[in-house]
């Protein structure tokens, strides 16, 4: 008996723990989500999404606009790649080779993000002499978002019933027109998922682009090696040193405004999935 | 034997064949650019690490000493390459404050990341357990220079007005835990960041490896009289260890090559190594990132050669984490689906 109440006496404590864990999880998050917003509420005003940076004060325009530039040209090299080299590793390869792409991207999503950045220093910018630019930054990038993208189009590939492409090749189909016009259908939102989550990651980078991208106080010319771009969480890693109040609002602001859309982003793709997931459901 | 039909049976023409084929091409090319990308990392990091590993040999793993030389003197020869005066790039102190404080952030994020695993798989369901995995996922979504101004601003004066006083107060005979406390900025500060960013993909990994676990096994458990708890320690935990082994070791490469937020909490330490959990350190990918001024006013080029040695010895031990990681969470039972079969 006495025995018996000691193990429920365990059995509590340990199922006790593991809610504080849990607890302190959720109070973490909170806690960040929070003190972030309520200092970035604080500091930011509209007028900064439209004023660029003057000194230490000024506002956001050049990091944003930088910032869209850096991301449009890493989603315009990684789409591709990493889509068509997910529709080649699930649609084309043999087993052995499939698993062989597989393993080197996640390799490459695992090479820390400073690695790629100061690799893209040593080839792009001292190496090809194009100097800090949009054009180095932006394919820093890329090679952060490329093993997303190619292996959430994989996966999404990888549950389209192998009848759909049974009945594209019935019909005639090669394969390159069955996936180009029947297979990619029903595995479309789960590529579109992996291309936004893998630009919010690529908008809260930072360490890619300190040693690509540069600063710059200017908005971002249409020139794409040569001349520096300015981006946003460079704002949040920089100015918060300075001994200026309004340098350090800067910071506060871009950290927000960050954070804004990678969780509006984040959250359009829960409810993407949740659509899609409850659609399905819906059908069987 | 005749096929019905086979009249109206139409030949796949030569252009749709030959654009099969040029798409098939392409795609593999893009397929392979994983594998291309991997090589010219390496072969250009490897490349320019050249000029320091003839420089320093192996001492570039033992030594404390990062001094970039006189930048504005004359030039020494050592070892047939040439380098400003008094330089010497010892690599040791950020080896250690990588390896030290990863190893934190793995003691703190481990017990709670499994725990939450625990109850996200086995205690919720239903909308809360949708709620509450997405908000997981969620924190591992948020960027890191966030997560280092969290750090800065919340972090780092708790703990050194509240946190490493108490630690000191409680565990000082220990002798890690005594000594000065310091400013918060150091390894304690830089593990609790790293704690925080590798939370939610071990939590996530060991939530879906727990579900896993057949419900047979645990109603057996149940069964002979178990405790919930003790199923949970007992059936489920050793069911999936190898899995939560790997998770882990995943969370700990991804802890070594964390940059920002260590960057901004880490104090950054150069020359001596910590002596106590207060003390300012540095890692190997937060120093790259800090030298950037440094690495472009040194005319002998020697800074950027040293920090691509940095970069390829981060470089290695990363992938090395990374792979065993891989091999310990390789799928073992049964083969996975492929959409096409061959």
């Amino acid at each position: 008996m006495k025995r018996r109440r000691r193990r429920n006496a365990f059995s509590y404590l340990g199922w006790s723990i593991a809610w504080l864990a849990a607890a302190l999880v959720l109070f973490g998050l909170f806690d960040l989500l929070v003190s972030i917003v309520w200092r970035g509420v604080r500091s930011f005003h509209f007028a900064m999404l439209f004023t660029p940076t003057q000194g230490v004060a000024g506002g956001l325009e050049n990091a944003l606009l930088g910032t869209f530039e850096l991301v449009l040209i890493a989603v315009l090299f990684a789409a591709p790649l990493g889509i068509l080299g997910g529709v080649y590793t699930s649609e084309f390869a043999g087993r052995r080779t499939a698993a062989a792409i597989r393993f080197l991207a996640e390799v490459l999503s695992g090479v820390p993000s400073i690695v790629i950045g100061y690799f893209g220093y040593l080839l792009l910018v001292l190496q090809f002499h194009w100097g800090f630019s949009a054009l180095a930054g932006g394919i820093a990038l890329t090679l952060i978002m490329l093993p997303y993208i190619l292996r959430t189009t994989d996966t999404s590939l990888q549950q389209v019933p192998h009848m759909q492409r049974e009945a594209a090749w019935a019909l005639g189909m090669t394969r390159s027109q069955a996936i180009l016009q029947a297979i990619w259908r029903p595995a479309a939102g789960g590529i579109a998922t992996g291309l936004l989550l893998a630009i919010a990651i690529g908008l809260g980078e930072t360490a890619p682009l300190l040693y690509t991208a540069g600063w710059n106080a200017n908005n971002p010319s249409l020139q794409l090696t040569h001349a520096q771009v300015g981006y946003l969480t460079y704002v949040a890693y920089t100015y918060l040193d300075q001994p200026y109040p309004a340098a350090r609002d800067l910071a506060y602001a871009a950290a927000f405004v960050l954070l804004v859309v990678i969780l509006i982003i984040q959250l359009v793709v829960r409810g993407l999935v949740w659509r899609t997931t409850n659609r399905l459901q819906g059908r069987h | 034997m005749e096929v019905v039909g086979a009249q109206y049976m139409r030949n796949v023409s030569r252009t749709a064949k030959v654009a099969d084929y040029v798409f098939r091409v392409v795609a593999g090319f893009c397929a392979s650019s994983p594998a291309i990308f991997l090589l010219l990392i390496a072969g250009i990091v490897v490349y320019q690490s050249i000029p320091v590993m003839h420089f320093m040999g192996w001492s570039f793993l033992t030594h404390t000493r990062w001094d970039l030389g006189n930048l504005y003197g004359a030039m020494v020869k050592k070892n047939g390459v040439t380098a400003p005066v008094g330089a010497s790039y010892g690599g040791l102190v950020f080896i250690v404050g990588t390896l030290l404080s990863s190893a934190i952030a793995l003691v703190i994020a481990v017990p709670i990341a499994i725990l939450t695993a625990v109850i996200l798989a086995y205690r919720v369901r239903g909308a809360i357990a949708w709620i509450l995995s997405i908000l997981v996922e969620l924190l591992a979504g948020i960027p890191s220079v966030v997560i280092g101004l969290w750090g800065i601003l919340v972090l780092v004066p708790w703990i050194s007005a509240h946190l490493a006083p108490f630690l000191r107060h409680v565990l000082g005979c220990i002798p890690f835990f005594g000594g000065q406390v310091g400013s918060g900025y150091g390894l304690l500060a830089s593990g609790i960041v790293l704690a925080m960013m590798i939370v939610p993909i071990i939590t996530a990994t060991a939530r879906d490896l727990l579900l896993q676990v057949p419900l047979l096994a645990r109603e057996g458990g149940l069964g002979v009289g178990m405790t919930t708890w003790e199923v949970v320690r007992y059936i489920s935990l050793p069911y999936v260890r190898d899995g939560l082994v790997g998770a882990i070791a995943l969370g700990w490469g991804r802890a070594m090559g964390e940059t920002m937020a260590v960057l901004m909490v880490s104090g950054n330490a150069m020359n001596i190594l910590p002596s106590n959990l207060y003390s300012p350190i540095s890692t190997m990918a937060a120093f790259i990132a800090d030298q950037l001024d440094s690495a472009q006013t040194d005319a002998s080029g020697m800074a950027v050669h040293a920090l691509s040695e940095l970069a390829l010895v981060l470089l290695v031990i990363t992938l090395a984490t990374n792979l065993l990681a891989r091999w310990l969470v390789r799928p073992r039972h049964g083969r996975r689906k492929e959409g096409v079969a061959k």
